[in-house]
């Protein structure tokens, strides 16, 4: 598959690291250059220093052939408009972003905008931590 | 009318300033402290510190009753998404959105945004209407019909200059709707018309044939 990543931070870079390995023809893109040394040393793929709400950019990134787009910024608006244009402009077929707003999320994902949300779930996971460690 | 203002920057502050003094009903959400304490000090109790983007926000400061939505941070994106919400979660009836990115503009158009107001093309025009050489301005866009009034200088070594109007040969859906002479006397061209050097012609034209009309005239 060709995936497009937006956003090279923890997150991103391993992500890419993980699906390079299987083979995956990945492009990661991040404004800074900078956070493409948290790449793996035996990353293939491409990194390409750009915004991905900028259409230019992800032209670059060859989104229009992308058959995922991962929108993995530290910024909930910068990965939902990155999101919505790689979906309604580009009409890639997998398009999944990350929204740390719980709010946030049920909104777009009912305007059809995948996404996951580590809030709730980190938040549940140390809940579940503490009570275990009662019993 | 009840108005919500996303952005307490200048354009924020100074909207929200003219909408007051039109006896509008005024909120101004802003995310810095002391910014929202200085418009509060000069506007009045108009302005509250928070995120334009957060749902539990937009629910205290009643959006579902606001009849306007307008989002002017500096931010493309936090401009989007706040109008997004504004109208999908709370059902404005209109939501503008100011766009620092011109490209931008037919991708808000298309995420349902009612209106996009670009700071850099309205500047770009401005600049385009004081610069005499520029043999290009843009008038008035008509957007829904994909129409555009453009107002185009013959320079004075163009080809075009003694020639009919009927010799041209415009792009298609390109019109000249009226000459204006160096005397200041508008006319309006026939198929007969003789072009003459330093004519200032008001022309309709669309988007996609701005390009050939400009470069025709100009007789590249």
């Amino acid at each position: 598959m060709n995936i497009v990543i937006m956003g090279c931070g923890r997150v991103g870079a391993r992500l890419a690291g993980l699906l390079d390995i299987e083979g995956h023809s990945v492009t990661i893109l991040d404004t800074d250059t900078y956070s493409f040394h948290r790449l793996p040393p035996e990353f293939a793929g491409t990194a390409l220093a750009g915004d991905g709400m900028d259409e230019e950019a992800l032209k670059k990134a060859n989104v229009e052939k992308a058959d995922a787009f991962i929108a993995v910024t530290d910024i909930d608006n910068h990965n939902i408009m990155a999101a919505q244009i790689a979906k309604h402009i580009f009409n890639v077929p997998k398009v999944v972003c990350r929204i740390y707003d719980p709010l946030r999320r049920e909104l777009f994902s009912s305007l059809g905008i995948e996404a996951l949300t580590p809030t709730t779930t980190f938040a549940q996971m140390l809940k579940d931590k503490i009570e275990g460690a009662e019993e | 009318m009840y108005i919500i203002i996303i952005g307490g920057g200048k354009v924020g502050f100074y909207l929200a300033k003219a909408l007051l003094n039109e006896g509008h009903e005024i909120l101004v959400i802003e995310r810095d402290a002391i910014r929202t304490e200085f418009i509060n000090n000069e506007l009045g109790s108009v302005c509250i510190r928070g995120d334009g983007s957060e749902v539990t926000t937009l629910t205290e400061v009643g959006t579902g009753r606001a009849n306007m939505f307008i989002a002017v941070t500096g931010d493309d994106d936090d401009n989007l998404v706040a109008c997004q919400i504004a109208k999908h979660k709370f059902n404005v009836p209109r939501t503008i959105a100011r766009i620092s990115n011109p490209k931008n503009e037919t991708i808000f158009k298309k995420l349902g945004i009612d209106v996009t107001v670009s700071s850099t093309n309205i500047i770009l025009e401005d600049i385009e209407e004081e610069v005499p050489t520029h043999p290009l301005t843009h008038l008035l866009d008509i957007r829904e019909k994909g129409l555009e009034v453009v107002e185009v200088k013959i320079p004075p070594k163009s080809p075009t200059i003694g020639k009919k109007v009927k010799e041209l040969s415009l792009p298609q859906g390109s019109i000249l709707t009226l000459i204006i002479r160096q005397q200041g006397k508008p006319k309006v061209p026939t198929a007969d018309t003789v072009l003459q050097a330093e004519d200032q012609i008001i022309a309709v034209t669309t988007p996609e044939t701005e390009e050939t009309l400009r470069n025709m005239l100009r007789g590249i």
